[in-house]
C-alpha cells in the first residue's frame, strides 16, 4: 500500500516528453554523428592518399618526358677524323671519342664567342660542360655512318647537360647554381641567350622511351629502352607458362580431382603460395634457377620463371572462379548427349569460361609487371646498355625490367635520376592502366551472367 | 641454346606424329568415322601427344639425372639422342597400333589427364623448392655460424673479411616496428572506411569509393617506395623530426610505416567490408528494434559478430607488412638498430636479404648465406600468420552458414 502512495510523491523522477530531446539522447545522437564522421573521414583519407600519391609521382615525373637539346653546327674536320684522307670504314671504326671531342669543343667555343662575350667569367670549359658527355659518342656514330660528309659542316642536335636541362624544368635555379659545383650562373645566362637565338630547345623526349640506360655522369641520356624490352620478354615468358599451367591446374582441381588428401594438400598449397612474400620467390630463383640450373644471371628467362611461379596462384584462383561460374546444366547437357568428361570440359566449359580466365590472367600479368623485389635477387639490377637480342636467344641475354630500373635510378646520386625514376613510374603505370582497362573491357563485353 | 633446338625438334616430331596418325586412321577407316572406335583426329592426337610426352619425360629425367650426378655441362648429344629415341619409340608404338577397334580417345584423355595432374603438382613443387632451397643453404649457414648467436644476437655488423656479428634481433625489431606503425595507420582507416562503405554509404558513393580504394592495392610497391623516398621522407623529416630534434634522416621507420600503412588500407578495408556484409541483417534489425542507434548497433552487434573475420584480415595485412620489401628498402634505411625513436633509420629482415644477396656474392661465406636463414625465418613467420588467419576466418564462417 505504501508503494502506491510513495510513487507520485517522489520528486526525483522527472517527466520526459518525446518532443523534447533528453541529455542522454543528445549524447547518443552526437556519438552517432561522430562515428559517422570518423567513417567518412577514413574513406576520404584513403582517397586523399591515392590522390597525393599519384599527383606527387606525376608532378615529379612529367619533366622526364621533356628534354633540352642544343642545336649547333660542327665542322667535321678531315684532319681530325680522317688523317689518311681515304674515308676507309676500317679507319673510321678505330676512331675514339677523343678524336671527335675537339670538334665539339671548337663548335662550343664559336657559340661562346658569339653569344657569351658579355657574360662575365664565362670560360671555355664551362661552355663545353653545357653539352652532355653523350655528345662525342653521338658525333662518332654519325661520322661512322656517313664518312662521305667529312670535311663539311653539319648541324647537330646534342643533349644538353642534366643541370642545364634541369634549369628549363625548374629544378635548377640561379640560387641553387651558386651552391652547386657542377653548374655556374654564367652557364645559365648563356643557356638563356642560346634559347633566345633558337639554339636550345626543350621538347618531347622520345629517347627516354627507347634509349638504353646511361652511366652516373649523364642522367640526360638515360632511357628505358632495355628495361621495357626486358619487361616485355618476361611478360612473354609469364604468359606462355603461367596461363597454360594455371588453366590446366585449375581444370584438374575444379573438374577432375578426387576428394582426397593429395587434392587437399594442393589446394592449401596454392592459397599459401598466394600469400608468400615476393622476396622469398627471389631466393628460390637465385637458389634453383641460377645456382642449381646454371641459367644466366640478369636474364629475362629467369625473371620470367620466378614471376610465373608467383603469378600461378593468382591465375589458378581466378580461373577456378571462372570455371565454377559456368552453370552445371551445360555440362549435364553435353554429358547427356554422350560427350566424354574431357570433351565436355574442353568443348563447352572452357570456351564459356574463357573471358573470365583471360581477365584473371591479365590482372595476374599486371601484378607481375610491377613486381620488383624478386628481380633484385636474380641480378636484374645490373647496368645493361645493350639491347637483348630477339627471342628465343634474347631471353638469355642480360636485361633489366621497368620497376628494377626505377629502383636502380633512385640509388644514384644525381637528382636528375629521381626525375627519370618518376618518369619511369609513369610509364609503368600507363602499362598497368592499359592492361587493367583491357581486363575490364573483356569482362564487360564477353562475360555472361547466367 | 641446344635445349631450345631439341625442344623444337620434339615439337616438329609430334606434329608429324599427328599428321601421320591421322593419315593412317583415314586410310584404315576409308575416310568414314563410323567404323572406328574413336573420331579420326583422336588417332592423330594420340600419336602426337604420346611422342611429345615420351620425349619430354626422357629429357627431364635425363637432365635431372645429369644435374644430380653433378655433371655440369657437356654430354648434350647423349641427352638429345636419348630424348629423340624415346620420342621415336612412342611414335612407332602408337602409330603401329592404329586399327578399327583401337581406343585412341581413351589414350588421349589419359594423357591429357596426366598433363593436368602434372600442372597441378607444380604448386607443390614450388613449395618444396622454396623450402628446400632455403633449408639447404640455411643449413650451410648454421654450420658456420652458431644458431644461438643468429637468433638471439643483438648486433648486426656483417664484415666481408669474416668475423662478423649476424644477430637477427635488430632486423626483427625493425620489421616489427615498421609493421606496427603500418598497422596503426591501416587498421583504423581501413576498418572505419569498411564500416562506412558497408553501413552508411549510399550505392553511388560506394560504387565510386570502393574501386578507387582498391586501386591502392593494385599499385606496385616500387611506386610506394619512390613515394616514400622523394615525398613522404623529406616531409616527415622537415615537419616532425628536425623541429622535434628526433633525427635528421629522411628514411626512417615512420616513413616506411606510414607509406606501408597506405598500401595496406585496401587490404583491411575490402576484407572487412566482405565480412561486415556477411553479418546477417536479422542481427542488425534486432538491435534497432531494441532502440539502439546505428553506431551502437555497429559497435555492439556487427563488429563483435564480425570480429574473428576482422582479426583474420588484420593478420593477413600484418603478414603482408612483414614480407614487404621495396617500401622498406627505399624508405626505412639500412642501419640495423634497436631503438624506439620512429624517426631514426632502421632496417628490416627483407632489406638485409636484398643487400646480402645483391652485388658480388660468395656462396661460401656466412655473410651471404645468412640471407637464406633470414629468408626461412621470414617464410615461417608469414606462413604462421597466414595459417592463423585462415583458421580464424574458417571457424568464423561456420557460425553463420
Amino acid at each position: 500500500m505504501t508503494d502506491v502512495t510513495a510513487a507520485p510523491a517522489s520528486p526525483a523522477r522527472k517527466t520526459t516528453s518525446l518532443y523534447e530531446v533528453s541529455a542522454r539522447t543528445r549524447r547518443r545522437n552526437a556519438a552517432e554523428k561522430r562515428f559517422r564522421f570518423y567513417g567518412l573521414s577514413a574513406v576520404l583519407l584513403g582517397l586523399m592518399a591515392l590522390i597525393v600519391l599519384l599527383s606527387s609521382i606525376l608532378s615529379q615525373g612529367m619533366p622526364a618526358f621533356r628534354q633540352t637539346y642544343v642545336v649547333m653546327d660542327v665542322e667535321l674536320r678531315a684532319d681530325k677524323l680522317d688523317k689518311n684522307g681515304n674515308r676507309d670504314p676500317a679507319d673510321m671504326a678505330k676512331l675514339t671519342t677523343f678524336a671527335v671531342a675537339p670538334l665539339i669543343k671548337q663548335a662550343t667555343q664559336t657559340v661562346a664567342t658569339e653569344l657569351g662575350s658579355d657574360i662575365e667569367g664565362l670560360t671555355d670549359k664551362m661552355v663545353g660542360a653545357m653539352i652532355s658527355k653523350e655528345a662525342p659518342g653521338q658525333l662518332l656514330r654519325f661520322v661512322r655512318a656517313n664518312p662521305e660528309l667529312i670535311g663539311t659542316t653539319q648541324s647537330f642536335e646534342f643533349l644538353a647537360n642534366g643541370r642545364i636541362d634541369g634549369y628549363f624544368k625548374g629544378r635548377v635555379t640561379h640560387e641553387s647554381a651558386e651552391m652547386d659545383n657542377n653548374i655556374s650562373v654564367q652557364q645559365l645566362d648563356l643557356a638563356d641567350a642560346m634559347v633566345a637565338e633558337g639554339m636550345m630547345e626543350t621538347r618531347f623526349n622520345w629517347a627516354f622511351l627507347t634509349a638504353p640506360d646511361a652511366s652516373d655522369q649523364r642522367p640526360e641520356a638515360a632511357g628505358l629502352g632495355v628495361a621495357i624490352l626486358g619487361s616485355l620478354y618476361m611478360m612473354m615468358v609469364v604468359l606462355c607458362l603461367a596461363l597454360p599451367i594455371g588453366v590446366a591446374s585449375s581444370i584438374y582441381l575444379e573438374e577432375f580431382a578426387p576428394q582426397n588428401w593429395l587434392t587437399d594438400i594442393i589446394e592449401v598449397n596454392i592459397s599459401n603460395l598466394a600469400a608468400v612474400p615476393s622476396i622469398v620467390f627471389g631466393i628460390l630463383g637465385l637458389a634453383i634457377f641460377i645456382n642449381f640450373a646454371h641459367l644466366p644471371q640478369s636474364a629475362p628467362i629467369v625473371g620470367g620463371l620466378v614471376l610465373t611461379l608467383m603469378t600461378l596462384p593468382t591465375i589458378i584462383i581466378s580461373t577456378r572462379a571462372a570455371l565454377k561460374s559456368v552453370p552445371p546444366s551445360i555440362a549435364d547437357a553435353a554429358l547427356g548427349l554422350g560427350a566424354s568428361k574431357m570433351q565436355t570440359v574442353f568443348h563447352h566449359i572452357l570456351p564459356l569460361a574463357m573471358p573470365g580466365i583471360l581477365t584473371g590472367a591479365i590482372i595476374g600479368l599486371a601484378q607481375a609487371l610491377g613486381e620488383t623485389a624478386p628481380l633484385l635477387l636474380i641480378g636484374m639490377v645490373a647496368f645493361v646498355r645493350e639491347y637483348p637480342a630477339a627471342p628465343p636467344e634474347g631471353l638469355f641475354d642480360p636485361a633489366t625490367a621497368l620497376p628494377v630500373q626505377v629502383y636502380n635510378w633512385t640509388q644514384r646520386s644525381d637528382p636528375a635520376f629521381f626525375e627519370r625514376a618518376s618518369g619511369a613510374i609513369i610509364v609503368l603505370l600507363v602499362f598497368l592502366v592499359l592492361m587493367n582497362t583491357l581486363a575490364i573491357i573483356l569482362r564487360r563485353r564477353f562475360e555472361r551472367r547466367w | 641454346m641446344p635445349g631450345t633446338w631439341l625442344f623444337l625438334i620434339l615439337v616438329t616430331l609430334s606434329v608429324l606424329g599427328y599428321i601421320m596418325g591421322h593419315r593412317k586412321a583415314v586410310s584404315v577407316s576409308g575416310g568414314s568415322n563410323r567404323v572406328m572406335h574413336s573420331l579420326l583426329p583422336y588417332h592423330g592426337w594420340n600419336v602426337g601427344l604420346a611422342t611429345f610426352l615420351a620425349g619430354l619425360f626422357v629429357m627431364v629425367v635425363a637432365a635431372l639425372g645429369r644435374a644430380l650426378m653433378g655433371v655440369a655441362d657437356g654430354n648434350n648429344i647423349a641427352l638429345s639422342v636419348l630424348t629423340l629415341a624415346g620420342a621415336c619409340a612412342a611414335f612407332y608404338v602408337t602409330h603401329a597400333r592404329i586399327e578399327r577397334g583401337y581406343r585412341a580417345r581413351d589414350g588421349v584423355e589419359k594423357m591429357i589427364r596426366v598433363i593436368l595432374i602434372l600442372a597441378s603438382s607444380i604448386a607443390i613443387l614450388t613449395t618444396i623448392g622454396l623450402v628446400l632451397s632455403m633449408l639447404f643453404e640455411a643449413r650451410n649457414f648454421f654450420g658456420q655460424y652458431p644458431w644461438t648467436r643468429f637468433f638471439f644476437g643483438t648486433n648486426w655488423a656483417p664484415n666481408f673479411r669474416g668475423d662478423s656479428d649476424l644477430g637477427m634481433l635488430p632486423l626483427l625489431w625493425g620489421t616489427l616496428y615498421v609493421s606496427f606503425i603500418a598497422l596503426m595507420v591501416a587498421v583504423p582507416v581501413g576498418l572505419f572506411a569498411a564500416i562506412y562503405l558497408a553501413e552508411y554509404a549510399g550505392p553511388k558513393l560506394r560504387a565510386v569509393a570502393k574501386p578507387l580504394l582498391e586501386v591502392l592495392a593494385g599499385i606496385p610497391t616500387i611506386v610506394y617506395g619512390l613515394f616514400a623516398l622523394i615525398t613522404v621522407g623529406p616531409i616527415l623529416r622537415d615537419v616532425f623530426a628536425i623541429p622535434m630534434g628526433l633525427g635528421e634522416s629522411a628514411s626512417s621507420v615512420a616513413t616506411a610505416g606510414l607509406v606501408m600503412g597506405i598500401m595496406l588500407i585496401p587490404f583491411v578495408s575490402s576484407l572487412s567490408d566482405d565480412i561486415i556484409n556477411a553479418v546477417p541483417q536479422a542481427m542488425r534489425d534486432g538491435s534497432f528494434g531494441l532502440g539502439a542507434t546505428k553506431s551502437e548497433t555497429i559497435k555492439k552487434v556487427v563488429i563483435p559478430a564480425a570480429l574473428p573475420g576482422i582479426v583474420g584480415a588484420i593478420l593477413l595485412a600484418a603478414s603482408r607488412a612483414i614480407g614487404e620489401t621495396m617500401i622498406v628498402v627505399m624508405g626505412a634505411g639500412a642501419a640495423a638498430r634497436l631503438s624506439l625513436n620512429p624517426f631514426e633509420a632502421m632496417t628490416t629482415v627483407t632489406v638485409k636479404i636484398v643487400s646480402q644477396l645483391t652485388g658480388d656474392t660468395d656462396f661460401a661465406s656466412p655473410e651471404t648465406l645468412v640471407a637464406f636463414a633470414l629468408g626461412i625465418t621470414l617464410f615461417v613467420i608469414t606462413l604462421g600468420l597466414n595459417v592463423l588467419a585462415l583458421i580464424i576466418v574458417r571457424t568464423y564462417r561456420e557460425q553463420y552458414e
